[in-house]
């Protein structure tokens, strides 16, 4: 079967090797925000303790469940532009864009109940509390908000991917693109894995 | 030229079960946690994160299915990781 543009050059192993590589500079960019993480914890642990309190753990947990979810279903998307089931990738793209912003609808309220309660970085409440809970809340806005940056740029990528699908420019011969976008999507939620414990679940 | 290598096809039942198997994890995280284990509950929440992602690397992101080069790439980034939190924790508990 040939492509929509059989005739220029088309490496699916070299273009997944390139996501590859930009995965790990993205690992080790959260990585060493982790690595600061477990330092500040190391050495301000009641603080950090106490302050994870202040976290709804069952909002940590639906998102938790929702990422996993859009995981699952890009990876299905994945399946279907292979079985040639351009309709069922559609649908499994859609449900995907639907769960990334459930993810950020929710994390907007989060975010929105903490800075009511005068929770924000260099707030005047927070500034009064100690360093090590100023050290948790720096670090909490930093990690899952970069983290939500990246669920935004991934609802564009999901975006413009569909838009592909649904032009036939990607095809069951010709979609490493959906695959790249797919494991993108996988290494925020293995993020959010990690997220989720740390800031949600310590006590 | 086309790509005329065939890539493995993942059915959706694997997927499935494997997401079941994520979200009863995230389940036993977050209940191991709400009961007190102390200096425990760190570790056995991290494990389960562990153990989470690399269901996630290993079935999702396909490195199970895909050339061992990429497992191994995977695994080299994951030690030098791990190497640099050691050192690092060297460097603040011997101030």
């Amino acid at each position: 079967m040939e492509g929509n543009n059989s005739n220029d050059h088309y490496d699916h192993e070299g273009s997944k090797m390139g996501m590859w590589l930009f995965i790990f500079t993205e690992l080790l960019f959260f990585g060493g925000l982790f690595f600061v993480y477990a330092i500040s914890r190391y050495k301000n642990e009641t603080a950090f303790a106490l302050a994870a309190e202040e976290l709804n753990v069952t909002t940590g947990a639906i998102n938790t469940i929702i990422l996993l979810i859009s995981s699952a279903t890009i990876a299905m998307a994945v399946s279907a532009i292979q079985l040639k089931k351009k309709n069922i990738t559609l649908i499994f793209l859609a449900i995907t864009l639907i769960l990334a912003v459930v993810f950020l609808v929710n994390k907007y309220f989060e975010w929105g109940a903490k800075i009511e309660h005068g929770i924000y970085p260099g707030s005047e409440i927070l500034q009064q509390l100690g360093y090590g809970e100023i050290l948790y809340f720096g670090l909490y806005f930093a990690m899952t908000g970069l983290h939500a940056l990246h669920i935004i740029v991934g609802i564009v990528i999901i975006l413009i991917i569909s838009v592909k699908v649904y032009n036939e420019k990607i095809h069951a011969e010709r979609f490493v693109q959906l695959e790249n976008t797919g494991l993108y999507w996988h290494l925020v939620d293995i993020i959010w894995i990690f997220l989720f414990p740390l800031f949600y679940l310590i006590v | 030229m086309v790509e005329t290598k065939k890539h493995k096809i993942v059915s959706y039942k694997t997927y499935g079960i494997i997401l079941i198997a994520l979200i009863i994890l995230t389940f036993i995280s977050v209940f191991v946690t709400r009961i007190d284990l102390s200096n425990l509950s760190i570790v056995v929440a991290l494990s389960i994160a562990g153990i989470k992602s690399l269901l996630v690397f290993s079935f999702f992101m396909h490195l199970l299915y895909d050339k061992k080069m990429y497992s191994l790439m995977v695994a080299g980034v994951l030690l030098v990781m791990t190497l640099v939190l050691i050192v690092t924790f060297l460097d603040y508990s011997y101030l």
